[in-house]
């Protein structure tokens, strides 16, 4: 992740402030910043979303896209992710540097979407094991601010939301081979059910307390991190540890609480 | 008379850019307000920087300008007084001074041709900073005053460093003579004086987002305004705006 560097009296200021539950702007550990979400926004995809929370900036785009459906799920379609940490975030992300991180989270988004009851898998399908839809999921990091998980999974779950998939029709022509056909009107579409869609939540340790949504500041001073995916029954669909340090059992489960 | 930042339009004189005007005797410019995205430095200007290096005879100091700003062994105080001739002892215990990260105040010196500054810290004021918090801010926004430490009276101190770091810091209780303050206080610091350094952070930048100068008046001013919301409402838009169209009014009208 990007980092800035602290003086050591400044990083023992930020810890001192997470044991008494006052963060540096006056937000308790479970706080989150102020988030604003814009739908739309890119012109010629099928669904976009613009995230800033805070200094983070992410900017997802959705193309639906016709493709052949995977071997062993041959009735779904399925979504594949993409994940640009731009140089004009960091300059660490300059040329090859943002890759690594890109891998991550593109990675990380594989694991909490392969859980079944995410997205509705089935309705991607045209043709089972001929056609179906593939939503090519394309992440752009604008600004690293802290907290780059849940501000990418609150633009792709928004991003979703806001993807329209052409309705088409099967013909079948003489030879017997099916045909295709998208129906022109832009507004005869099938929006995605994406109230199963989990949202990340990054909680890090900080001294011998967590905290939510922490800034480029307090990232520098934590040690070890947590990143659980919850959907919004309160279902987990999976966790995952960042950072070198280690993670008592006993905080793991008070961080889930 | 006419200076920078203006033209003369029918017996008139007209501002070319948007900005802030200066008037010295008779000499009338306007300096532009957005462009300063980096500082430029000027002798005897006030500024806080982040050690970035740590050289043979000095410290490489980043202070949001171009070119990283230099503070060397020589301008340096060191504890024993301020006549002792650097030696080769001295320059080997630099890391013991001031290391990669360190956040310092201390004073422009000069400027070299191509526009890095050199800093000194040859005063008791300046040197290593200890705890507290550090908001970054364009420099255009900070005003030029006489002096630019301030112990405001709602319980905390703050530096307006002329580069666009402003340092806030809880008040020290007593004024400590030892030269430079290498030493750093390591205590924790109590929730009352955090509340204060946490409200005014967030007035602060506040203030930077609807692009009001920043000195010390403002600032409390600001923070009085704040007083009857909580620390992170302060961040919220509507909020934000409110308080700060309190404050212009309360300045308009002590200019008035």
């Amino acid at each position: 992740m990007a980092s800035v560097v602290l003086s050591e009296a400044e990083k023992l200021y930020i810890v001192h402030g997470v044991q008494e539950d006052l963060r540096v702007d006056g937000r308790s550990c479970e706080d989150y910043r102020c988030a604003e979400v814009e739908t739309d926004v890119v012109s010629n995809t099928s669904g976009s979303a613009r995230v800033k929370l805070g200094h983070t900036d992410i900017l997802v785009g959705v193309k639906a896209e016709i493709g052949t459906p995977k071997l062993e799920k041959p009735d779904e379609g399925y979504l594949e992710f993409f994940v640009d940490c731009s140089a004009n975030a960091t300059p660490e992300f300059e040329g090859r540097g943002g890759e690594e991180l890109g891998t991550e989270i593109a990675n990380t988004f594989y694991r909490v979407f392969s859980c079944e009851s995410t997205v509705d898998l089935k309705s991607l399908c045209i043709n089972p094991r001929d056609h179906c839809w593939v939503l090519y999921v394309d992440v752009l990091l604008l600004e690293c601010g802290g907290n780059l998980f849940d501000a990418v999974s609150i633009a792709v779950k928004a991003a979703l939301f806001n993807t329209r998939i052409p309705k088409v029709r099967i013909l079948e022509s003489e030879e017997g081979s099916k045909e295709i056909e998208l129906s022109d009107d832009p507004y005869d579409c099938m929006r995605l059910n994406v109230d199963e869609v989990p949202c990340i939540v990054t909680l890090s340790k900080i001294g011998y307390r967590h905290v939510v949504d922490a800034t480029l500041q307090e990232e520098a001073c934590s040690l070890a991190s947590l990143l659980i995916s919850v959907t919004s029954k309160g279902a987990l669909t999976s966790i995952k540890k960042l950072g070198k340090g280690s993670l008592d059992p006993e905080s793991i489960f008070e961080m889930m609480e | 008379l006419r200076g920078h930042g203006t033209y003369v339009d029918e017996e008139k004189l007209i501002a070319s850019v948007a900005g802030v005007v200066e008037r010295v005797n008779k000499l009338v410019c306007v300096k532009a307000l957005k462009t300063r995205r980096a500082y430029n430095g000027e002798v005897g200007d006030i500024v806080v920087g982040r050690i970035t290096e740590v050289q043979q005879k000095r410290w490489k100091v980043e202070t949001n300008s171009r070119l990283d700003s230099v503070l060397l062994l020589s301008s340096m105080n060191l504890p024993g007084g301020e006549l002792r001739r650097r030696s080769a002892e001295d320059e080997l215990a630099m890391r013991d001074y001031l290391q990669e990260g360190d956040l310092i105040s201390a004073e422009v010196q000069s400027v070299f041709s191509d526009g890095a500054v050199s800093l000194h810290t040859r005063s008791l004021k300046y040197g290593k900073l200890g705890q507290g918090v550090l908001v970054q801010v364009s420099p255009s926004l900070v005003k030029r005053q006489k002096t630019h430490f301030h112990d405001l009276p709602c319980g905390a101190s703050v530096i307006l460093g002329n580069n666009g770091f402003i340092w806030i810091y809880p008040t020290p209780e007593q004024k400590d003579e030892e030269a430079g303050a290498f030493t750093t206080n390591l205590e924790p610091v109590p929730l009352s004086d955090r509340e204060v350094i946490s409200r005014l952070r967030n007035c602060i930048v506040a203030l930077v987002t609807q692009k009001l100068m920043l000195f010390d008046t403002s600032i409390l001013y600001c923070y009085e305004a704040s007083l009857p919301h909580q620390i992170k409402d302060i961040l919220k838009p509507e909020v934000m705006q409110e308080i700060v169209l309190e404050t212009r009014q309360r300045l308009l009208d002590l200019e008035g």
